[in-house]
């Protein structure tokens, strides 16, 4: 059975614990689970009693497609509130091949002490000194681990933004590719990370049992279900794969609810030099690659990998959120300045939704022109060193906005919001308003029947069935992130009658322990219970499950809409 | 009467010479304009008129901006 790792980081004493009260969790419902346990929900995010949990799924180590998924779980310094975090990459479907099933770092060293890289193989913690990467960008800190430990190599990492403990700092985690290019994006992981004085973590490359399904004729079968469902719908077999998320530029555009300028405008007349078929075109003229996996088991592979102008590569999980957040909101129209914007996020180690998003404040606040891609650029390779407003930038929109003046602010929770407007997208924008997270699209991402048409079809700028749609949204999210699936999958699920039995049906399998229908849909509901019990605890309350006042005021062209429900009926999507 | 005819993804390959003020008749509607272009109906999935969600029973009017979209999704 696999175990938990704790490790002690001020003492470096570590343990190999039997899993307790924490069997049959995984993923998000694991990583809630403990924080909400073991966290002083008043704590300081940045202090000894704050802990980081990064665990793989129930179908970690599995050949079930897209189930190789990694939270890290943690009280967020964004936030304030309850976090996971979710990213692609090697780490899941490694951990279980070690007998992990979760790593859990607690307490913290003395300010002072160095840095540290993780070292976890058979039994055994090494902290081996980390002088050598330290201060350095992600990929060059990220080849030196290569040079030392192999081309298996399977790490984790932060970067300068982590390593100063900024609240948007990320964590980044080895890719199929060998890159430090995948994410646990959004809520300043990173800093948590950082402020344990870990540099990075790496998982023995040599240490790799086989793992197999307890049930093992069964589930051989469900795999079979599971693919034909991934590869029998439009989305996950063809939309997804051919031009990836920044497909979505030019949708979220023609339905009106693309955030423009700091959230002043649901369109941008630029959209089609920013466009997922400018991407495309672009990266196919440079010889780059359209389509590619962020983990092994993938068949969705919506990624890709965008080069320069001279063919070189610069950046992958080039992601519609990030075109966004600097092309749309920020203004900036061109492609390969967001390109650049984007690896410079993945080095510095820093959330792109957050970075894009605050760029438009310093451009509302006066500090650098609208739409200035270098500008922007310059300003946000500042971020990890001592420079003022390097630190400020890396604190995100609500610090970079109170030190600049800046009052249009739009978050939930501190933390700001994703590509769609909730004032045309009321299905997504309840889920902001609501979920534990902040203002987050994936928690329940209701653009799916709002404006795709995929699992149902309701009106985005009406209230009527969207706080319905987010709960239900919000519940099948948190189970899919406690499996260790890809969120994508959904998009196959919720058109499929047995989509839901399957993903049951493997878990059981894999696991050998009985898993219904129903005990898939309460893991979810109990996630979601954990994470509103610990913010409650933290001190929110329903006016933090709100969005802020100019949402409400401020009609988004080109429709007209505001955002019209009040804090009770909002918290009609609770569970 | 004329639109503006916008095919975006898998169905730019559709996208006629004369998009910007692309002729339509009296009482179009989404439908019958995939037909004038070719498209097959099982190839689109998302329908804009005035960035305003349409179906393929709505009707085009002239000035009218027409959106089309397959099968997509993202994050």
């Amino acid at each position: 059975m696999p175990k938990i790792l704790r490790v002690n980081t001020r003492t470096k004493e570590y343990s190999f614990e039997e899993v307790g009260p924490y069997a049959n969790l995984g993923g998000r419902a694991l990583t809630s689970r403990v924080i909400n346990k073991e966290v002083p929900a008043d704590c300081h995010p940045l202090s000894a009693e704050n802990k980081l949990v990064i665990a793989t799924g129930l179908l970690g180590g599995s050949t079930a497609a897209n189930s190789g998924r990694i939270s890290v779980g943690t009280k967020s310094p964004l936030t304030g509130g309850i976090k996971e975090s979710n990213s692609g990459g090697l780490f899941a479907h490694k951990m279980p091949k070690m007998d992990l099933l979760a790593i859990i770092l607690e307490d913290k060293p003395a300010e002072a002490a160095p840095f540290s890289t993780l070292f976890i193989t058979d039994g055994k913690v090494e902290f081996k000194d980390a002088t050598d990467i330290v201060g350095m960008d992600t990929y060059p800190g990220h080849d030196k681990l290569l040079a030392e430990y192999g081309d298996k190599l399977c790490a984790c990492m932060i970067g300068p933004a982590g390593e100063t403990v900024r609240k948007t700092a990320t964590i980044q985690f080895t890719d199929p590719y060998k890159r430090p290019a995948r994410s646990a994006g959004r809520g300043g992981t990173g800093a948590v990370m950082g402020s344990k004085k870990i540099k990075a973590i790496v998982l023995d490359p040599e240490f790799s049992n086989k793992v197999g399904a307890v049930d093992a004729d069964t589930f051989k079968t469900a795999r079979k279900t599971w693919v034909d469902i991934l590869q029998g719908h439009p989305v996950t077999s063809q939309g997804l794969p051919g031009f990836g998320t920044s497909v979505l530029v030019n949708v979220i555009n023609e339905a009106g609810a693309l955030p423009g300028k700091n959230f002043r405008q649901g369109q941008v007349e630029h959209v089609a030099e920013i466009s997922g078929e400018k991407i495309a075109e672009t990266i196919e003229a440079r010889g780059g690659k359209t389509t590619e996996g962020c983990h092994a088991g993938c068949v969705i592979q919506c990624s890709q990998q965008y080069n320069d102008a001279d063919g070189n590569y610069v950046s992958s999980g080039f992601e519609y959120e990030t075109v966004w957040a600097f092309g749309a909101n920020a203004m900036i129209k061109d492609i390969d300045d967001i390109a650049a914007l984007d690896r410079l996020c993945d080095e510095k180690g820093m959330d792109t939704i957050e970075m894009g998003n605050t760029v438009a404040i310093a451009m509302d606040g006066g500090i650098i022109p609208w739409g200035d891609g270098k500008a922007a650029f310059e300003l946000l390779s500042k971020v990890g060193t001592d420079d003022p407003m390097g630190m400020i930038m890396g604190n995100g929109v609500v610090f970079a906005g109170g030190a600049f003046g800046v009052e249009r602010l739009p978050v939930v929770k501190n933390q700001s919001m994703p590509a769609y407007d909730p004032r045309a997208v009321k299905g997504v924008g309840v889920t902001y308003a609501t979920t534990a997270m902040g203002a987050d699209h994936t928690a329940g991402y209701g653009v799916t029947a709002n404006i795709l048409k995929v699992g149902g079809d309701i009106d985005g700028h009406k209230k009527e069935g969207n706080v319905e749609l987010s709960k239900n949204l919000q519940v099948a999210t948190a189970a899919i992130d406690s499996m260790g699936f890809c969120l994508f999958v959904a998009f196959a699920v919720l058109d499929a009658d047995n989509g839901v039995q399957t993903m049951a049906d493997l878990v059981q399998a894999w696991t050998g322990n009985s898993f219904s229908v129903d005990d898939l849909v309460n893991l979810g509901v109990n996630c979601m219970k954990d994470e509103q019990e610990f913010n409650k605890r933290a001190g929110f309350t329903k006016m933090d499950d709100k969005l802020p006042r100019f949402f409400e005021t401020d009609a988004l062209p080109p429709h007209g809409v505001v955002w019209d429900y009040d804090e009770d009926e909002l918290q009609g999507a609770k569970v | 009467m004329k639109i503006e005819l916008k095919l975006f993804a898998t169905l730019v390959q559709f996208l006629p010479e004369n998009s910007d003020e692309y002729p339509i008749d009296q009482g179009e509607t989404v439908q019958s304009l995939l037909g004038k272009l070719g498209i097959p109906e099982e190839d689109v999935t998302l329908y804009f008129i005035n960035a305003a969600r349409a179906y393929l029973e709505s009707e085009i009017k002239d000035g009218d901006r027409v959106g089309l979209f397959p099968p997509v999704g993202g994050g």
